[in-house]
């Protein structure tokens, strides 16, 4: 089996220790998806696997056989840049960047979520189908992304604008 | 890490007769076992990889629900018969961890995830009677903010870390257990154990187990329920305290109850004292205060954790009062 990682076929490791965010890394080269604590607690290295959002560190290459991979460099590029992409820049959703590639893979699979009706710790009734992304909301759904530097308020506005852009 | 095979199991039956052999591990989504083996914790050989079992969340023909051990914590939150039935679970598993790690975790490997214990993660600076019994316990002595003040033991105060398994407590669960072609049934009650004689045996599995499904049995006091974890800060944090509770109410009376208590014991703390307490009782301050006094009357607690009475009086008084609240 293989590895789908943006559109590439790529061979699971021989050695079994090796971490999907190594793979990526140190393998492959893809240098977008960072390494903060590699051990959970940061969300650095988030990235889309089958579409929803899940944490490189903490995956075993291997466990990512027969599956699709997809990171910061798959999502745009400095020509077509994503639409949440833009919109960080539009809102300085960053300052050193680190955080970024993480935060932007972690929106994206989030602005699904919630259009597919899940629910968050902060959502009042847990019953209800449609979910209304306020600050609240957007700030508890993204609570595994920590930013060093703060940027924190421009990471929510960037966000919260594509989330009214894809409702519009 | 030191070096391990890894292979995929299929079905119960084929993780059974791996998951028997020495230095085999079973694999969910592997958020809390790569991490305790890049920190040597863990020292498996091979990992069996059991994400291929039934992840499929069904109404039992009783009314409740059957949730297979592989199905991730986050489609569980998710789903409309335990958003609906169940919310007080709901609720506990969206308070854990991060979206992230909800997606990757399986809820088999929720309920076998080991204590957060500073001292028990750091193999080259701590003594700990959990890892590595008999060699002493650093916590006591130390940095225990984090640590149980009910149900420990002076070898061990470490605390179980889930959220999801307070709900699970207080929902009288019961875990579905595969091995060598039979299957047996252990109330989420039983499951966890009290670390007085042996901190390392964490639950009541024995080799070759293989959690095959959790079972939610019909709950009528499950649909007024709710759960709130208060932590160091608003999310992606550790429960100090946290509540899991459910109210019937006959008119002002309470007519049956259930509340269980995270963060602050060695496994989900099922607060039969409280709920004793309460049944058949007015749903007043003075009430819910006394019932947690019967509950914390054993409670030991130590130089760093001490507020975690207080705190839990509170969270209790907060959420029964929400709970109650049309019909007090
Ligand atoms: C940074 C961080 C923050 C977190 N915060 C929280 C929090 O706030 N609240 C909370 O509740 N949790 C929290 N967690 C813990 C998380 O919920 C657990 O790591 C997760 O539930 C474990 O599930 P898993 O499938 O990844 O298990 P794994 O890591 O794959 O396995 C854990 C254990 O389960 C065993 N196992 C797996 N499947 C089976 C089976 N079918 N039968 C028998 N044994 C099995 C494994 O052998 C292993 O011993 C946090 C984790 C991290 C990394
Ligand atoms: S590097 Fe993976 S969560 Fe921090
Ligand atoms: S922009 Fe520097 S860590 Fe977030």
């Amino acid at each position: 089996m293989t590895i789908r990682i943006n559109n590439n076929d790529v061979a699971p490791p021989d050695d079994a220790r090796v971490s999907l965010l190594d793979l990526l890394r140190e393998h492959l080269h893809l240098t977008g998806t960072k390494v903060g604590c590699n051990q959970g607690a940061c969300g650095a290295c988030t990235v889309l696997l089958d579409g929803d959002r899940v944490l490189s560190c903490l995956t075993l290459a291997v466990q990512a056989d027969g599956h699709q991979v997809t990171t910061i460099e798959g999502l745009g590029s400095p020509e077509e840049p994503h639409p949440l992409q833009a919109a960080f820049i539009e809102h300085d959703g960053f300052q050193c960047g680190y955080c970024t590639p993480g935060q932007i893979c972690a929106a994206v699979a989030m602005l699904r979520e919630a259009a597919s009706g899940m629910p968050s710790y902060v959502t009042v009734d847990l019953a209800t189908e449609k979910t209304f992304l306020s600050l609240e909301e957007i700030r508890e759904r993204m609570s595994g992304n920590l930013c060093r530097c703060g940027a924190h308020n421009g990471i929510v506005k960037a966000i919260q604008q594509v989330a009214k852009e894809q409702a519009a | 890490m030191i070096p391990f095979t890894y292979t995929r199991a299929s079905s119960a039956d084929e993780a059974a007769s791996m998951a028997i052999r020495t230095g085999h591990k079973l694999l969910g989504g592997g958020t809390n076992l790569v991490d305790l083996m890049r920190k040597n914790v863990e020292l498996p050989s091979c990992l069996v990889d059991v994400t291929a079992l039934s992840d499929s969340i069904k109404e039992t023909q009783e009314g409740g629900v059957m949730i297979g051990a592989a199905a991730r914590n986050s489609a569980v939150a998710a789903h409309p018969l335990v958003r609906t039935r169940y919310p007080m679970l709901s609720r506990a598993i969206l308070a854990g961890a991060s979206a992230q790690i909800r997606n990757m975790a399986t809820v088999a490997g929720n309920l076998m995830q080991r204590t957060r214990c500073i001292y028990f993660n750091d193999v080259a600076g701590s003594r700990c009677n959990k890892r590595s019994p008999g060699s002493g316990c650093d916590a006591v002595g130390g940095f225990n903010r984090y640590h149980a003040i009910i149900g420990a033991a002076p070898a061990c105060i470490a605390t179980h870390p889930s959220d999801m398994c307070v709900a699970l407590a207080a929902l009288d669960a019961r875990i579905h257990v595969y091995n060598k072609n039979a299957t047996r049934i252990i109330p989420i009650v039983d499951f966890h154990g009290f670390p007085a004689d042996r901190p390392d045996l964490e639950t009541v599995l024995e080799a070759g187990d293989v959690i095959t499904s959790i079972e939610i049995p019909v709950s009528p006091f499950a649909a007024r329920s709710a759960y709130r974890k208060v932590r160091d800060r608003a999310s992606y944090a550790f429960a100090l305290v946290s509540v899991a509770a459910g109210v019937t109410m006959r008119e002002r009376t309470i007519d049956d109850i259930r509340v269980a208590f995270g963060g602050i014991a060695p496994k989900p703390w099922r607060a039969f004292r409280v709920e004793m307490a309460l049944r058949g009782g007015p749903a007043t301050q003075e009430a819910f205060d006394d019932a947690v006094e019967a509950e914390l009357a054993r409670a030991v607690p130590l130089a760093g954790n001490a507020f975690k009475i207080g705190l839990t009086k509170r969270t209790l008084s907060a959420v029964l009062t929400e709970l109650t609240g049309d019909a007090r």
